[in-house]
């Protein structure tokens, strides 16, 4: 089934880096996934985060406020 | 503690390259080689120790906790030292303002928040510390989060409320439906690689201002006159201080690129406290934060706002030039 994920942020440097990590991951081990980045802050209050940039897998929030390493996003998304 | 440093800056200048101690050249050279990687050092270090406060700040609960306790003025204090903890990123700061706000934190106590953010961060006091020094690092930080206290506080007595943005307000009213969340597990060890590598990031993104402001700074060091300023600005006539301020606020400069060339200020006759109150202008309130808070709040909120925090730090430069 076809994962959808899901970038937080407002389009600061971390969001970015994240947004970078994610890709990669999903395109380097062939996952099945949608990639959909958030930049507008009312669509982003509505997951109710305090701290961008948040990673949401499948209507879940996994990571807020900080970039994580592409090992963490290969666990998360398997 | 840096005394070696300043010996390497020596032998790299003035034996290496064999420019005299006594040509400006040489002065503003040395200069810059020993507060450049003076600063680079405090820089990482800091980021870096305020990178592990960071990944373990409970937010959330912190959050819950002004919420629920009755704290009799308190909370203002609190949530301003909150401001001062969490990182330098404007991006976070419209989130955790709805965040706290739809959480039903006042909005007063919100602003103390997002008063003391900006100015007091890590970047900013690293650069004070390396400076300027300790003491006047303290007095900063203390008198941001002063600041952020009694700003909030004044602001929270006026009713504010109706002046935020629809959609906030709209936010405020129907209680969201709160998107689930994992929990994290992770050991010191897992998140100490990404906790360095953040503060790299932080430090590589602020090296160039870094290297500008205090290629500037040797610049002036090396060649502006002994109380060039002091003849101008510094004299302190009454209206230094608000000129000071007033010309700060719409400016952006990056914290690590304005700090060198405050030194320098101060260094040729400037007051501290002029200082301190230009710098808290220049981090503190800027036309982008200004562009920023405008999908939040009304433009007359924002113009309260930034009319109040002007006001007060115009207020702390004067009591500063009287104290230091």
């Amino acid at each position: 089934m076809s994962k959808v994920i899901k970038i937080l942020g407002t389009g600061c440097p971390k969001c970015k880096s994240m947004t970078n990590v994610v890709k990669d991951v999903v395109s380097e081990n062939n996952i099945d996934a949608t990639i959909d980045k958030v930049e507008d802050i009312m669509e982003i209050m509505k997951f109710n985060v305090m701290t961008t940039p948040a990673l949401v897998i499948d209507d879940v929030i996994t990571i807020k406020g900080r970039v994580p390493s592409k090992d963490e996003v290969l666990k998360l998304l398997n | 503690m840096f005394d070696w440093l300043q010996h390497f800056a020596d032998w790299l200048i003035y034996s290496v390259f064999e420019i005299g101690a006594e040509t400006h050249l040489g002065v503003a050279l040395n200069f810059f080689v020993y507060d450049t990687l003076k600063i680079l050092i405090l820089l990482f270090v800091i980021v870096f120790i305020m990178g592990i406060v960071n990944a373990y700040f409970p937010i959330e609960r912190l959050k819950d906790y002004l919420n629920r306790k009755k704290l009799y003025g308190l909370e203002y204090f609190f949530s301003s030292i909150f401001g001062a903890i969490t990182p330098f990123c404007s991006c976070s700061s419209v989130p955790l303002f709805i965040g706290f706000v739809q959480g039903g934190i006042p909005l007063g106590v919100t602003f103390s928040f997002l008063i003391t953010s900006p100015l007091v961060n890590e970047v900013a006091v690293a650069m004070f510390i390396g400076m300027f020094g300790v003491k006047a690092t303290l007095i900063y930080v203390v008198s941001g989060i002063l600041l952020g206290t009694i700003g909030g506080w004044l602001l929270g007595k006026f009713n504010l409320e109706p002046l935020l943005s629809d959609w906030v307000k709209q936010i405020l009213e129907n209680k969201m439906q709160q998107a689930k969340f994992q929990e994290e597990h992770r050991t010191f060890y897992q998140r100490l690689p990404e906790i360095t590598n953040g503060a790299w990031d932080i430090v590589k993104n602020v090296l160039l201002y870094v290297i500008i402001g205090i290629a500037i700074g040797a610049a002036m060091h090396g060649y502006v006159p002994e109380n060039f300023f002091s003849a101008y600005l510094g004299g302190g006539e009454w209206w230094t201080v608000p000129l000071a301020v007033i010309v700060a606020v719409p400016m952006y400069a990056n914290a690590a690129g304005i700090v060198p060339v405050i030194q320098v200020f101060v260094a040729k006759g400037v007051p501290l406290g002029t200082a301190i109150a230009f710098m808290m202008a220049t981090v503190g309130l800027s036309i982008p934060e200004a562009t920023l808070l405008k999908k939040v709040m009304s433009i007359k909120l924002i113009a309260i706002f930034f009319s109040v925090i002007t006001l007060c730090i115009i207020l702390s430069g004067y009591v500063f030039n009287i104290l230091l």
